[in-house]
């Protein structure tokens, strides 16, 4: 009833491209934006932000930039731990090596430097296709974690081998260390969240993702249509580093503080990346963040039910946690192959019609 | 000889050994991703899976015995038997065969013509899957497997080289056995598949689904005996890797190593496995010795893929592997 298109006429191209063509879908969007900058943070506390909000935001990036190289470019990578790395390190150098400047700085350059290590491993996408290229990109991830392992420049030859994150302010808000208030944490990665989403939203509405979805539905076709494979797969390698990168550096200097390089951005962590984008559906910026909260809410979720309220010992939580992903992931490929975003539509789809059935 | 060498000469027939290992991996990838295109990613789940089974079934182990004493209050651990290695392996295979057949079914029966990457997503979830259950069922500790392999350095080897060169050579045992059985086990599979009507019907289905189904081939039963050789394979490797390093987690790590292996043998050729695994095996303990030094040791994580990957540019298909054909 309240829920379609008719009736709402637009009158300049600008009003017919918006994002959200229906009207209650844009308010909802603007009200969703309200609630998480001005209501939220009013409502939180240490545990929700540590376990929940801050793994969600700073995962709901990296799906993005999974997405776009899985989801929409069709170049299946599993080296989104090392590239997460490398936005940490990036940003750790540059923390320390230029402490004057504002930390926003430092990590959107961090995503530029993974962007560029991205695209070096990108470029065996030319030659080779589908699972190769999936095992192809492992070498990245066990190259990059061994690098960050054993060359002591990257780490500033401290002791432990870890790199932790000095404290740096925003507007006088320390956003980083151990000073940090839960808020603050908070809004700053959201700002990165939101922006993330609205970048990737319109990129793939536009030319490039149309370039990106032809060679993920068949490359050679695309190819004899006219769209370059060299740049249309490079710049998804790209943007999806910059993604990756930056929500790398968010988890280390945000909300880790100090990172062992290869317990935290080992090989687990590509996958859950890719179960995310997985679950979430791929080819959806909206499937990102479903799958994020999933994969982050779930054991938290399980944690809280087998241990806190059945009183389980946690490592049989854990084994039981890896079933149900595991459980659940095949699931979602046999039933619903889209992900929870499919979901999303169909229920879309339904409440366009209401109350009618046809 | 130089002392470098014959040290060289050490490393290089270690490799070999350690390659061996990788292909017997490898070579059950190649089994699935012939006889159904799927690329099965827990083929080192499955290996670790076999070998956490078997050291259970050995020790009279009660399956899910965390579990149950969590929701019961009990405290059982063991039935308090022990079973000879022998019986053992039998029931373990039992276990692998029904495996299959629960994969095959419940999985894979639902996801026919589905994109490969689709199947090789839902491999990774059955990987999360089995792990998660093979540490539930008999425990997440590391375990000592034992059925009876000879383990430990090769005196004759050691005393033929010191009295040739001086420098006694390291070689074990395990190592050796290892050979053995997978040219048994490669020298097997070639045999069955090229004489027996089950080996003959599994390589029509390979060749082209559709006309093997044309000519009265079960394309279920094909896909489960498959499944089982292929949890066989795992098997094998299992015993083979857990005598070696004990049962734990790192040993599903060994199937990623197999990636590299498959790649540069080419994903759909046997000899390719096993050559691809002896390139790796030695080229990454060569590497180590020559280079490792240099650049702070722990190459062997990283070389295995780098190799492959950089092969790969100017060989897409692998070794051995068929040409790529692309059509529009």
């Amino acid at each position: 009833m309240f829920y379609r298109e008719a009736g709402d006429f637009k009158t300049s191209y600008m009003d017919d491209s918006e994002t959200f063509p229906i009207r209650f879908d844009r308010y909802r969007y603007y009200f969703v934006l309200f609630a998480a900058f001005a209501v939220v943070p009013f409502l939180l506390n240490d545990y929700w932000v540590n376990a929940v909000l801050l793994p969600f935001l700073i995962y709901s990036i990296a799906a993005i930039g999974l997405n776009i190289l899985v989801g929409y470019c069709g170049q299946v990578s599993l080296g989104t731990g090392g590239f997460m790395a490398v936005g940490a390190y990036a940003c750790y150098k540059l923390m320390t090596g230029f402490p004057d400047v504002n930390i926003f700085f430092h990590i959107i350059l961090a995503g530029a430097v993974t962007a560029g290590v991205c695209v070096i491993f990108g470029l065996p996408s030319l030659r080779i296709k589908g699972f190769y290229l999936a095992v192809a990109t492992l070498a990245a991830q066990f190259f990059l974690v061994w690098l960050f392992n054993r060359v002591p420049w990257f780490y500033n030859y401290s002791a432990s081998g870890q790199i932790s994150s000095p404290e740096r302010t925003i507007f006088g808000f320390p956003v980083t260390g151990a000073e940090t208030a839960p808020w603050t944490a908070y809004l700053f990665c959201l700002v990165f969240t939101v922006a993330s989403a609205i970048i990737a939203r319109n990129l793939t509405r536009g030319m490039a993702g149309r370039k990106w979805m032809a060679i993920r539905d068949m490359d050679i076709a695309a190819e004899i249509i006219g769209v370059n494979p060299l740049r249309a797969k490079l710049s998804a390698f790209a943007i999806s580093g910059f993604f990756v990168g930056i929500a790398g550096a968010l988890f280390f200097s945000v909300y880790l503080g100090a990172v062992e390089v290869g317990e935290v951005f080992g090989i687990n962590k590509s996958f859950l990346v890719l179960f995310m984008v997985i679950i979430g559906g791929l080819g959806s910026i909206f499937g990102s963040f479903a799958g994020a909260a999933f994969l982050v809410l779930l054991p938290v979720f399980l944690k809280n039910l087998l241990v806190g309220i059945m009183g389980w010992p946690t490592d049989l939580a854990a084994h039981l946690e890896f079933i149900i992903v595991g459980g659940l992931i095949v699931l979602f490929l046999i039933v619903e192959p889209h992900g929870l975003a499919q979901l999303w539509r169909l229920a879309k789809e339904k409440l366009r019609l209401w109350p009618f059935p046809h | 000889m130089p002392d470098q060498l014959i040290f060289a000469t050490e490393v290089f027939l270690n490799g070999l050994m350690a390659g061996v290992l990788y292909a017997l991996v490898a070579l059950g990838f190649v089994l699935i991703y012939k006889a159904s295109g799927i690329f099965n990613y827990a083929q080192g789940v499955m290996a670790l899976f076999a070998a956490l089974t078997l050291v259970g079934i050995m020790k009279g182990q009660v399956p899910f015995a965390h579990l149950i004493n969590a929701v019961f209050g009990t405290h059982v651990h063991y039935f308090g038997w022990n079973v000879p290695a022998l019986v053992a392996i039998v029931l373990t295979m039992l276990v692998m065969v029904g495996l299959a057949w629960a994969v095959n079914e419940i999985v894979f029966k639902h996801l026919v013509n589905q994109e490969p990457i689709l199947l090789f997503m839902a491999t990774i979830g059955i990987a999360y899957f089995l792990e998660g259950i093979g540490d539930m069922m008999w425990g997440s500790e590391i375990k000592k497997l034992d059925v009876g392999l000879p383990q430990g350095i090769n005196l004759w080897i050691d005393n033929v080289t010191y009295n040739a060169f001086g420098y006694g050579f390291f070689i074990d045992n395990l190592d050796i056995v290892a050979t053995v059985v997978a040219a048994v086990l490669v020298f097997t599979l070639i045999v069955f598949a090229q004489y027996t009507k089950q080996g003959r019907a599994m390589r029509a289905v390979a060749d082209d689904h559709q006309a093997a189904l044309s000519v009265g081939i079960s394309l279920n039963f094909i896909w489960v005996m498959v499944w089982s050789l292929a949890g066989f394979v795992a098997l094998v490797a299992g015993i083979m890797w857990g005598t070696k390093s004990g049962v734990q987690f790192s040993l599903s790590l060994i199937a990623l190593k197999a990636l590299p292996v498959l790649m540069l043998g080419g994903f759909t050729s046997i000899p390719g496995a096993i050559v691809g695994g002896l390139i790796i095996g030695v080229g990454e303990k060569l590497f180590e010795f020559a280079i490792g030094p240099m650049v702070g040791g722990a190459t062997e994580n990283w070389f295995a893929y780098v190799l492959a990957l950089v092969f790969l540019v100017f060989r897409p298909q692998g070794l051995f592997g068929e040409k790529i054909i692309e059509r529009v």
